[in-house]
């Protein structure tokens, strides 16, 4: 019992690792801040909730009773990534910034001839 | 005159608040308690201006199934965008969309917003001034029409059912 108690804890450990791995390499090597964002939003989320379970099951099976506060900080996770993910493109947006020419879809907040119109246009614009 | 209203504006708030207080605590002393609702009661009073009202539930059930299948969503997007990054013979095809909104009311446009950022390549950037449409950028798309008609399916359309009609 206590083996497959720890092969389940090494393996979430190592998954959630992994995941995170992953989510700072996209971090790190995707070609444009858009992109980029796609990394931690996700994998990390998934990485860093795989390692709490963990935790929560470590310290189930030494204390004997199931601990909910890692559920709270997974929960308290999901529920800001994207929100600050969001707020992230907002600004990346509002900035301008360039994307790389594979991008398909031109949003009117990228376009050069509308940014006269917008709310509040920043001074040194210009993409692609 | 000081009325319940006016000291205790969300009750059920206050009620989560202390909850997770003490879980996070680990301990159920009088202190705890004390504390807690100290804090229950504080932040509603300072934060509920801000505060958008919220729709109510028209069908529980229906939302612990959407949150159900989110969290599946969750794991199956992260396998999905972790491929992607990985993989460096993979040439990405990202894509910015633009989704018309069905929905109407700010708190459920922003549950779907949260929701298309935590699920299969696709971040929201953008929630238009006039609330109709929601720029989003997605990592990997082959057809837009699809990726729009799967998020209202999967995503919308339940949303608005749970809340709005």
């Amino acid at each position: 019992m206590q083996l497959v108690i720890e092969a389940i804890i090494s393996l979430l450990l190592i998954a959630g690792g992994v995941f995170v791995f992953i989510g700072s390499l996209g971090m790190a090597h995707l070609r444009d801040f858009y992109m980029r964002l796609h990394g931690p939003t996700k994998a990390t989320t998934l990485g860093i909730g795989c390692m709490l379970i963990a935790s929560m099951v470590y310290f189930w099976s030494m204390e004997g009773k199931p601990d909910i506060q890692e559920m709270l900080i997974t929960l308290f996770l999901f529920i800001t990534a994207p929100v600050s993910a969001h707020l992230l493109a907002k600004t990346g947006l509002h900035m301008q910034l360039p994307h790389t020419d594979a991008t398909e879809g031109k949003p009117f907040e990228l376009r050069d001839e509308e940014v006269g119109d917008k709310p509040v246009p920043h001074p040194d614009k210009g993409h692609g | 005159m000081i009325t319940p209203r006016s000291w205790l504006p969300t009750p059920v708030l206050s009620i989560l608040l202390l909850i997770v207080w003490l879980l996070l605590a680990r301990s159920y002393a009088f202190g705890q308690f004390v504390l807690g609702g100290a804090l229950a009661i504080l932040i509603p009073l300072l934060t509920y201006r801000f505060w958008d009202s919220k729709p109510r539930i028209k069908k529980p059930f229906k939302l612990l199934r959407y949150g159900l299948r989110v969290l599946g969503d969750i794991v199956t997007a992260n396998f999905e965008v972790a491929y992607l990054i990985s993989n460096p013979w993979r040439t990405l095809k990202p894509h910015f969309i633009e989704y018309p909104l069905m929905l109407e009311e700010r708190f459920t446009i922003t549950l779907l917003a949260s929701t298309i950022s935590l699920t299969p390549g696709t971040v929201s950037a953008n929630l238009r001034m006039d609330g109709k449409s929601l720029l989003i950028h997605a990592l990997n798309v082959d057809d837009e029409d699809a990726l729009i008609e799967q998020i209202r399916e999967r995503y919308e359309r339940p949303l608005k059912e749970i809340y709005e009609c």
